[in-house]
Order: structure tokens, then sequence, then C-alpha cells
């Protein structure tokens, strides 16, 4: 490697960590604006409609990882042992949510559940339960590739017969031997699933649910610090989850998402 | 969690070698799976296109999508079509250099790690905050903004504005950047050092290395991932509508008042106009997968 290569290499790298760190130092820098310089944050976390919303967007999010893995897990598991014939089918679908957008999703289920006999949305329940639907809808990709990977991994057939030799039916199969084995790949998607829905914002307001994104974009009419330091707060989450991603280590790559909260 | 099958089931599954069934009783093992995703995904999706044939006592037509013809709706895919495709070539170009710049350029090791973690927090750090923390640095008193004014370079009187299109343009690096690092660090792994060696023995300069052997080797992964970059920039639309309050007309956007208001005054067209999403990411889509297809043949 010549050395105007290696100055070129290393300008690439000034010019793209420049690009990526402004936005964060200049959205911190406003968050410490407030007198004293920690309101921002003080003030976010005694804003009352900053903890609903948030422990709201929480439970939503974990309640979307707990259905798709019921769903997710067993099917992938169904199609290596028995159907692997279905496995261009069920591909394709787990794929067919990169193609619907989340706005064109919310739009197709507000158009199928709005009226009756099917009137979703008309009640707080049902609106709940629609968005944990919309938002297991976008984790189908990674959530399918996460366990198909982790099944990859283990001899599944094998397994399943030891087990089924000792006398295990099919919960205690896939709780007690299945799961475990993809625990690492399942739970690297969990993460991102989590990251996803707590920020996510085209749903959550098309349902209108009291989701944390909407909050956080409206909290600057009134206090434009405290969204600021909502917003930190939002990035540092993100951060969270992807360093818990990464430390699971192998087998746990399914840092890749597209569409999800943009 | 759900049963994939009653326990009856079991015992053929015992018998059962490795190999297809013939058996229609494995099917009922994805009925969950498939109830789900009909329910949530494929019947609203249909429900979509069928509205976008009808009209509104529910005949047949097809003046719906003689609305693409109409100023509102053809301003609106011209713009989506050109912000996606400025952003996917932009960053597919930049994220190329930045991936191969940590991978093969000679830095130390720690920064490859810390760039790759990075890109996974940055691809998924999107919307709200992400308009939010653009408005707080370049916004019109933002942190940078302020700070380029103060020593005599005014961005705004330069022609620079963080509410047009290439604001938004700016702001949609930040996830479309990282995600092309994500995706092609794999194909620039895959480059093998005998490739280089070879090339060097045979009396090839650096020049004709990548004109004649990387270039061609990587470029199905390069216009996969520009197709995948276009399709995420396509269906965007929180941080679009933080950053400009529908200033821009964006498709998606104007799904969105579509949605909240019937600006189209017709459901029929609001419906042609999701589905003329769906056709546009499906191409897109289907393009990186026939060309990673591709590219996948020189990674072993």
């Amino acid at each position: 490697m010549s050395r105007t290569f290696r100055i070129f290499w290393w300008l690439v790298f000034i010019v793209g960590a420049v690009y990526f760190a402004l936005p964060l130092i200049g959205t911190l820098a406003f968050s410490l604006k407030d007198k004293p310089i920690t309101a921002a944050y003080t003030d976010l976390l005694k804003n009352k409609e900053f903890g609903t919303t948030f422990l709201y967007s929480f439970g939503i999010g974990l309640a979307t990882v707990a259905v798709s893995v019921a769903l997710i897990v067993p099917t992938a598991f169904w199609v290596r042992l028995r159907l692997p014939q279905a496995r261009p089918y069920v591909e394709f679908i787990t794929l067919l949510p990169f193609m619907v957008p989340p706005v064109v999703l919310v739009f197709g289920l507000i158009s199928t559940y709005s009226r009756p006999p099917l009137s979703l949305t008309g009640s707080n329940t049902g609106s709940d339960v629609l968005l944990v639907a919309a938002y297991v809808v976008l984790s189908l990709p990674y959530m399918y590739r996460a366990a198909d990977t982790g099944l990859s991994a283990i001899d599944v057939r094998a397994l399943t017969e030891a087990a089924q030799s000792l006398g295990a039916g099919w919960p205690t199969i896939l709780l007690r031997v299945i799961l475990p084995n993809v625990r690492v790949a399942v739970l690297s998607g969990s993460f991102l699933t989590l990251a996803i829905v707590v920020g996510e914002f085209t749903i959550a307001i098309f349902l209108a649910r009291p989701m944390f994104a909407p909050f956080l974009g409206l909290l600057g009419d009134a206090d434009p610090y405290q969204q600021a330091a909502g917003s930190l707060l939002s990035f540092g989450l993100t951060w969270v989850a992807l360093i818990i991603i990464s430390l699971l280590g192998r087998g746990s790559q399914t840092r890749i998402s597209v569409g999800g909260a943009r | 969690m759900s049963h994939p099958a009653d326990p009856l089931d079991a015992r053929a599954a015992q018998r059962a070698r490795p190999g297809r069934s013939r058996s229609l009783l494995p099917w009922l093992g994805l009925a969950p799976f498939a109830l789900f995703s009909a329910a949530f995904l494929l019947i609203p999706t249909a429900k979509l296109i069928i509205g976008s044939f009808q009209n509104s006592n529910g005949a047949f037509t097809l003046a719906n999508y003689a609305d693409f013809n109409t100023k509102i709706v053809l301003n609106a895919y011209t713009t989506s079509i050109e912000i996606s495709f400025v952003t996917a070539v932009g960053a597919a170009i930049f994220g190329f250099l930045l991936a191969y710049a940590v991978i093969s350029g000679g830095l130390p090791a720690p920064i490859r790690a810390a760039v790759m973690t990075f890109s996974g927090v940055a691809s998924n750090f999107a919307g709200i905050p992400l308009a939010l923390a653009f408005i707080f640095t370049i916004g019109r008193v933002g942190l940078l903004t302020v700070f380029l004014r103060a020593i005599g370079i005014d961005p705004y009187k330069g022609g620079f504005n963080l509410y047009s299109k290439i604001g938004l343009e700016l702001v949609y690096f930040y996830f479309q950047l990282p995600l092309m690092v994500l995706i092609i660090a794999p194909a620039i792994d895959g480059l093998k050092r005998e490739w280089r060696e070879a090339a060097e023995n045979l009396g090839a300069t650096s020049f004709q290395f990548w004109r004649r052997v990387a270039l061609p080797i990587l470029m199905p992964s390069l216009l996969g991932s520009t197709m995948l970059l276009f399709g995420n920039a396509f269906g965007a639309q929180a941080t679009a509508y933080q950053l400009t309050g529908g200033l821009i007309n964006l498709v998606t956007l104007l799904i969105g008042d579509q949605l909240s208001g019937d600006v189209l005054h017709t459901p029929g067209k609001g419906f042609a106009l999701a589905v003329g999403m769906i056709v546009i990411m499906a191409i897109a889509l289907a393009g990186y997968a026939i060309l990673q297809r591709r590219a996948e043949r020189w990674r072993r």
C-alpha cells in the first residue's frame, strides 16, 4: 500500500467520521444549552408523557418480540424438519415486508380493519393488536433469517428424534431443545426488533397509538431542549441494543434491516 | 408457543426419513404462520391492489391509474425517485470507499470494528430523532449553522436549506451510508489477496487490477447494493415528515396525507398510489436479489 493511498483512505475515514459525529455533537450541545446545564434531561425524565409513551413503546416492543419469536421459531423449525419443499414460499413471504413500506402496510391494515365485521381500529385494544401485528410483520425478514441461521448450525432432525425417543412432546422439544440452541441468533433478532419498534413513527401515528416517536416529534413545540435530550436517548438505546447484539457474537449477524423505522 | 402439529404426527415424524413428505398433514404445521401473514400482510396488501382497480361504487376501473398523470402524483413519484436515486448512488460510492478504507486501506484494526458496530447503529437510527439531530445541527439556528455564520460562511445564504430536497438527501445519507458499509463489507472481504498477487506477477498496475479484476468481480454487489439502498430510501416516511412537515412532496408523505385526509378525494386513487410503491419496491429488491446471487459465485 503506497503512502498516497493510505492518506486517501484516512481522508475517507475522517470525512465519514465527521459527517456521522456532527449531528450527534450538535444535538448534545443543544441539549446542554438549557439552564441549569442538565435541565433538559431532568425535565424529560420528569415529563409524565415521556414516561407513559416510553413504557408503552417498550411494552409494545416486548409484545412484538414475544409474538414474533413464538410465530417464527416453530415455523423455521418445522420447515427444516418436515417441509423443506415449503422453504421458498415461507422465505418469499418473510421477505415481502421489504416490498411493502410501513406507510403502505398501515394503509392496507386500516383499509382492512377499520370497518365491520373486523373493526379493530375502533377500540384501543384492537388498535394495539394491529400495532403489534404490524411490527411483527416488520420483524419477519430478519427474525426468520436469524432463526433459520441458528437452526442451520444444529442437527435439527437428530435433536428432535433424540428428544422424541426420550418421550418429549412438541412443546418440550421447541422450548427445551430447539429454542436454547438458537438462542443467540433469536436474541439478536429480538434486540433489533426492540430497537426498531421503540423508535417507530409511521405505523404508530396512523394507528393513533401513544408511542414514543410521535411524542418526541411534537415535543419541540413545548421544549426543544427536552426534544434534543430525547433524540440522544433514542440514539443511545439503539446503540445499547446493537452493542448487545455484537457482544452476543457468533450467529448474531442480523444487523441489516431495510425499511424499519425510516 | 404454538404447536406445529398434533401428537399423532410425532410418530409419523419418527418414521419419516429425510426427504419429502407426501402427506398433506405436515403442512398444518405452517398454519399459524400462514394465518398470521394472510391476516396482517397478504390480505391487507391484496385489499390495496383490488381497491386500486375499483371506482367508488366497487366496479372495475383503470381510472385510478390514470391519476398518475396528474401533477401532484407525478411530482411525488419523480421527487421520491430522484431523492432515492441520488442518495443510493452517492451512498453506494462513498460507502464502498469507506468500507474499503477500514477493511483493506491499512487503517488500524480497531477502527474497522468501530466502524462496523457504528454502522449497525446508524443504519437503524432514523426517523424522528435523526431528523431532529440534523435540525439541531444544521437547521436555521443549528449549532454548525451558527458557528459557520460566525466565521463568515452562511450556508443558508449560499443556497443550502435543510428543509429542502438537498437537505433531505443529506439526512438520508445518515442511514444509507452505514447500510452500504454493512452490505458491501462481505464482498470486499471476499476479494482474495491471491488475485491481486497474481495480477501483479503478470505485471498489472494497480489501476489495471481494479479495472480488469476487482471492479468486474465487485460490480454485481455494487449494483445490487445500490438497488437495495434505493428501496431503503424510497420507503422512508418518518424522517421526511419530521424534517419538512410535508413541504416536500414524496410518495410516502402523499400516501400519509391520503390516509389521514383523503386529499385525492377518491379512495381508489390512494390505493393505486400505494400499489405503485409496491411495484417500484419489488423491482428494486428483485434486482438486488438477482445481482446478489451473481455476486456470490465468487465467494466461497
